[in-house]
C-alpha cells in the first residue's frame, strides 16, 4: 500500500557545489605531496592472460622500472639490449630537438601553430617501439614521437607544418595533424577523443578478418571526459577488441588541471575497471616502464585476451600549444619539481649507469639531432612556408571532399578561379 | 511449359516486395557479394532489427558479419569509421533517425572529412541506414526528419528512397559508394505508399507499380531524380513519403503536376529540377521536416537562382511546422492534403 509521500524537511542543510581547484597557481610553491610515486620495481607483473579483476591494484599504483639509482628494477624491466635503449634515447632526443625548432619556426612566422610534447616523449616513443610497425595507431595531437620512431621523414613532417606545396595533406590540416597510411598512422583529428572508438573499430575489423595486427589509440586525460572515450571502452570490452587505449595524463588540459576530468576522485586507469578492461597505471616519464606496459598490452591483445587501458602518468612541461601561456594559470616551478623527473634525462642516466653511454656521446647526439632537424627545415623551406604562396595548386581545395567532384563543387571551383583571376590577373600568380 | 523450369524473366520482373523486404534483399546481396560489407546496429543481429530490415542475415552470414551493438550511436559510427579505415565497408543501422545525434561528431567531423583531411589517405565508405519521418504515432523522438543537418555537411551524401524498387537499388549504390552516405528510410511507407489521407484505408505496396523489384543485383544511381509523373501545370519537388502524398493530392485535385522524386538530396539532380521547372514555370516543394532552414529552403533558393526567368509564380514550400513532432496532434503537424492543396491553389491562382 502506498503511504503518503515523505514530507519535505525544512531543516535540511544547504547543498554546496564543489568546483575543483589545483593545489597551486602562479607564484605558489608546488605541492606534490598527494602524489604517491611508490618504489621502482615493486609492482607485480601478472601474466598477460590475467582477468582484469585480479589486477585492480595496478590501476592505482604506478608501474616503475627506473629507480633513484638509475638502474632498472623488478619484473616490469623489459630487459632491452643497450642498442635498443640508445635507439629509444635517440628518438626522444630527436623529438625534443624537432619540437624546439618547430616552436621557434612558429615564433618566426613560418607557420601558424605548433604543439610540443616536452616531458611526454616516452609516452609515444616507447609504446611505438613496443608495437609492431604495422600495428595501427590512432594518435591524438601530441604523439609526434610515434612518427619519429617509425621513421617517417622529418621533411614530410615539416612540409605539413608549413602547409607548403610539398605537404602530403595538401595544406588542408592545421600543423601537426599528420596522417600516414604507409606508416599505419591514422589521420589526426582536432576533435578530441574521436580516435578512441575508431581505434576500437579498426581492431574489431582486424579480428573480424582473422588478421594479427592490433590497434592503439592515445588520448589526453582531459579528453577522457568525452563520450567517445566511454563508447570506445564499452565497445572494446563488449567485443574483447585487440586494442590498447592509452591515456596520457599530463596533468593539464590547456588551463584545466586533471581534477576537471575527475582526478580528484580516482585514477584514469581506474576508468577501465568499470568496463572490465585490464588497466595499468604507469610512470610516463620512465621509458622502460612505458615500453614494458605497452608490450604487455600488445601481447595480451595479440593473444585474444582483449583490450588494455594504460594511464601514463606524466607532466606537460610546456604550454598546450604556441597559442598558450601556461604562466597565466600554473606555477612555473611545477616542471622543475615534478616528482617523476624528465624522461630523457632519466633514460640517459640509466644508460650511463649501466656503462653504455656518457655525457660526451650525449652532447654529440644532441648536436647531431639539432643539425639533422636544421637541415630538414632548410630543405622543407624550399617548398615554401605558410602564407608565402608556395602552397598546393588552387584547384586542390575542391578535391577529396567527395571521391568525384559533384556539380555544385564544380560550380564553386569555377567561381573561385574567377575570383583568383579578378584579383591577380591569372589563376596561378605564383607559377 | 513444365513447372520445374525457372520462371521466365518477365515473370521474375513481377515479383513484388515491400520496402523492408527490398532493403533486406539489398543487404543480403551485398553481404554475399562483398566480404568487406558488415551490418551492425542495435537489435539488428539475432532479432533482425526492430523493423525487421536485417531479419535472417545473421543466421546466413554469421555473427562477425551481422551483429548487435551497444546502445551508443557515437560508438556505432565511431567504430564504423575505424572499420572503414581498415578496409571494411560497414553498413551501420541507427534504429531511429531521432537517435542519430550522439553520433553526429563522428559523422560530421570524422566520416565526412576523413578523405579531405588525409588527402585521400583514408576514406570512410560507410552507409548509415536509419528509419526517419513520422506518421506512425512515434511522438517527438521517433518521428523526426533530420536530413537538412546532413545535407549541410560537405563530404556527406544524403539519400531518401520512396519505393521498394529504388530502396534496393539506391542502397546497393550507397554501399558501393566510397563516400559516407546517410540513407534515410521513410518508415511510414515501409509497408505501403501512404497517401497522406490518414483517415482512409492504407494501400499495401503490392498494388503499387514500383513494388516490382527485380531479383539479384542492380543499382539505382545516386544523384539521379525520378520523374514520377509528367505534367505541365507545375513541378513538385519531393522525396520519401511526401512523393506519395503529393501524388495523391494532385490526383484528388485533378491538377496536371509534374512530380519529381529527388531520391538523392546531395548530390542533387539539378538538371532534372531545372528541366522540369523551366517547362512548367511553377514549383511546389514538399517535405515533412520542419520548415526553417529545411532542405526546402535550399531547393527554393536553387530554383530561384537557376530558373528565375521561367517562374510565373513564387516558389511554394509545404513543410512540417517548426515545432517538435507532437504525439496526439501528429496529423496537425504532418504536411497533409489540406496544406498541400492550399499551396497548389496559391501556386496556380495567377
Amino acid at each position: 500500500m502506498a503511504g503518503p509521500a515523505k514530507p519535505a524537511d525544512t531543516n535540511r542543510p544547504a547543498l554546496a557545489l564543489h568546483v575543483p581547484e589545483p593545489k597551486c597557481r602562479p607564484g605558489d610553491k608546488p605541492d606534490f605531496s598527494h602524489i604517491d610515486i611508490g618504489t621502482a620495481g615493486a609492482q607485480p607483473r601478472p601474466d598477460e592472460s590475467v582477468h582484469p579483476a585480479q589486477i585492480q591494484d595496478l590501476a592505482f599504483s604506478l608501474i616503475r622500472v627506473l629507480g633513484e639509482d638509475n638502474q632498472a628494477h623488478g619484473p616490469w624491466n623489459p630487459r632491452l639490449d643497450p642498442q635498443t635503449l640508445r635507439t629509444m634515447l635517440g628518438h626522444m632526443a630527436m623529438v625534443r630537438a624537432f619540437d624546439e625548432r618547430m616552436f621557434r619556426g612558429q615564433r618566426q612566422g613560418k607557420t601558424s601553430f605548433y604543439m610540443k610534447c616536452t616531458g611526454e616523449e616516452a609516452t609515444s616513443i616507447a609504446p611505438a617501439m613496443a608495437l609492431a610497425s604495422d600495428d595501427m595507431v590512432f594518435p591524438s595531437y601530441r604523439q609526434q614521437g610515434i612518427l619519429i620512431a617509425r621513421g617517417y621523414p622529418l621533411i614530410d613532417m615539416i612540409n605539413q607544418i608549413y602547409s607548403n606545396k610539398a605537404d602530403k595533406l595538401k595544406g588542408r590540416q592545421l600543423p601537426i595533424m599528420y596522417s600516414s597510411r604507409e606508416h599505419s598512422f591514422f589521420s589526426i583529428s582536432g576533435n578530441l577523443a574521436t580516435q578512441c572508438p575508431q581505434a576500437v573499430g579498426w581492431a574489431m575489423a582486424s579480428a573480424i578478418r582473422g588478421d594479427s595486427r592490433i590497434a592503439a589509440s592515445w588520448v589526453g586525460e582531459g579528453s577522457t571526459a568525452e563520450g567517445d572515450f566511454h563508447s570506445a571502452c564499452t565497445f572494446a570490452a563488449v567485443y574483447n577488441a585487440p586494442v590498447i587505449l592509452n591515456v596520457i595524463n599530463n596533468q593539464w588540459a590547456i588551463s584545466s588541471f586533471s581534477g576537471f576530468a575527475g582526478a580528484e576522485r580516482t585514477t584514469f586507469a581506474a576508468r577501465g575497471l568499470g568496463y572490465g578492461i585490464a588497466a595499468l597505471r604507469v610512470d610516463g616519464n620512465d621509458a622502460l616502464a612505458c615500453y614494458a606496459a605497452a608490450e604487455w598490452a600488445a601481447n595480451r591483445a595479440r593473444a585474444n585476451h582483449g583490450p588494455t587501458l594504460i594511464e601514463y602518468f606524466t607532466y606537460r612541461a610546456e604550454g598546450h600549444s604556441t597559442s598558450d601561456d601556461p604562466s597565466a594559470y600554473r606555477s612555473a616551478q611545477e616542471r622543475e619539481e615534478w616528482p617523476l623527473g624528465d624522461p630523457v634525462a632519466r633514460l640517459k642516466k640509466h644508460l650511463i649507469a649501466i656503462g653504455e653511454w656518457d655525457e660526451a656521446r650525449h652532447a654529440a647526439m644532441d648536436l647531431a639531432c639539432a643539425e639533422t632537424v636544421k637541415a630538414a627545415t632548410k630543405e622543407a623551406e624550399k617548398n615554401g612556408i605558410l602564407g608565402h604562396g608556395l602552397h598546393h595548386p588552387f584547384h586542390t581545395m575542391f578535391e577529396d571532399v567527395y571521391e568525384e567532384l559533384p556539380w555544385h563543387l564544380q560550380e564553386q571551383a569555377e567561381q573561385a578561379i574567377r575570383e583568383r583571376i579578378a584579383k591577380f590577373g591569372t589563376e596561378r600568380p605564383f607559377g | 511449359m513444365s513447372e520445374d523450369l525457372a520462371p521466365p524473366a518477365e515473370a521474375q520482373a513481377e515479383r513484388r516486395l515491400n520496402m523492408i523486404e527490398a532493403i533486406n534483399e539489398a543487404l543480403d546481396i551485398m553481404l554475399a557479394r562483398d566480404p568487406d560489407v558488415i551490418v551492425m546496429g542495435e537489435d539488428v543481429g539475432y532479432f533482425g532489427g526492430v523493423f525487421r530490415a536485417t531479419a535472417g542475415l545473421q543466421a546466413k552470414y554469421g555473427k562477425t558479419r551481422v551483429f548487435d551493438t551497444p546502445i551508443s550511436e557515437c560508438g556505432i559510427i565511431g567504430v564504423a569509421v575505424g572499420m572503414g579505415a581498415y578496409g571494411l565497408r560497414p553498413v551501420p543501422e541507427i534504429q531511429f533517425a531521432d537517435y542519430i545525434y550522439p553520433g553526429l561528431d563522428q559523422l560530421i567531423s570524422e566520416a565526412a572529412r576523413l578523405r579531405y583531411r588525409s588527402a585521400g589517405d583514408y576514406i570512410a565508405p560507410l552507409t548509415v541506414r536509419s528509419p526517419f519521418g513520422g506518421g506512425i504515432f512515434g511522438g517527438q523522438t521517433h518521428s523526426q526528419s533530420p536530413e537538412a543537418l546532413f545535407t549541410h555537411v560537405a563530404g556527406l551524401k544524403t539519400v531518401v528512397p520512396a519505393t521498394p524498387h529504388d530502396a534496393k537499388g539506391l542502397l546497393i549504390s550507397a554501399i558501393e559508394d566510397n563516400d559516407p552516405v546517410i540513407f534515410f528510410e521513410p518508415k511510414r511507407i515501409y509497408n505501403g505508399p501512404f497517401s497522406g489521407y490518414y483517415d482512409k484505408p492504407v494501400a499495401p505496396w503490392k498494388t503499387h507499380p514500383d513494388s516490382i523489384v527485380p531479383e539479384g543485383y542492380y543499382k539505382v544511381p545516386l544523384g539521379k531524380a525520378r520523374v514520377v509523373q509528367e505534367g505541365e501545370a507545375f513541378t513538385v519537388l519531393a522525396y520519401g513519403t511526401m512523393v506519395h502524398v503529393a501524388e495523391a493530392v494532385c490526383k484528388a485535385k485533378g491538377v496536371d503536376a509534374e512530380i519529381l522524386d529527388l531520391r538523392t538530396l546531395v548530390p542533387l539532380d539539378i538538371n532534372a529540377v531545372k528541366a522540369s521547372v523551366e517547362k512548367t514555370g511553377r514549383c511546389l516543394i514538399v517535405h515533412e521536416a520542419t520548415r526553417t532552414s529545411g532542405f526546402g529552403a535550399e531547393l527554393s533558393a536553387l530554383v530561384t537562382e537557376h530558373c528565375f526567368y521561367h517562374l510565373e509564380a513564387p516558389v511554394e514550400r509545404v513543410t512540417g511546422f517548426d515545432t517538435p513532432y507532437p504525439h496526439s496532434l501528429e496529423w496537425a503537424y504532418f504536411p497533409g492534403p489540406v496544406r498541400i492543396g492550399e499551396a497548389i491553389d496559391k501556386l496556380l491562382k495567377d
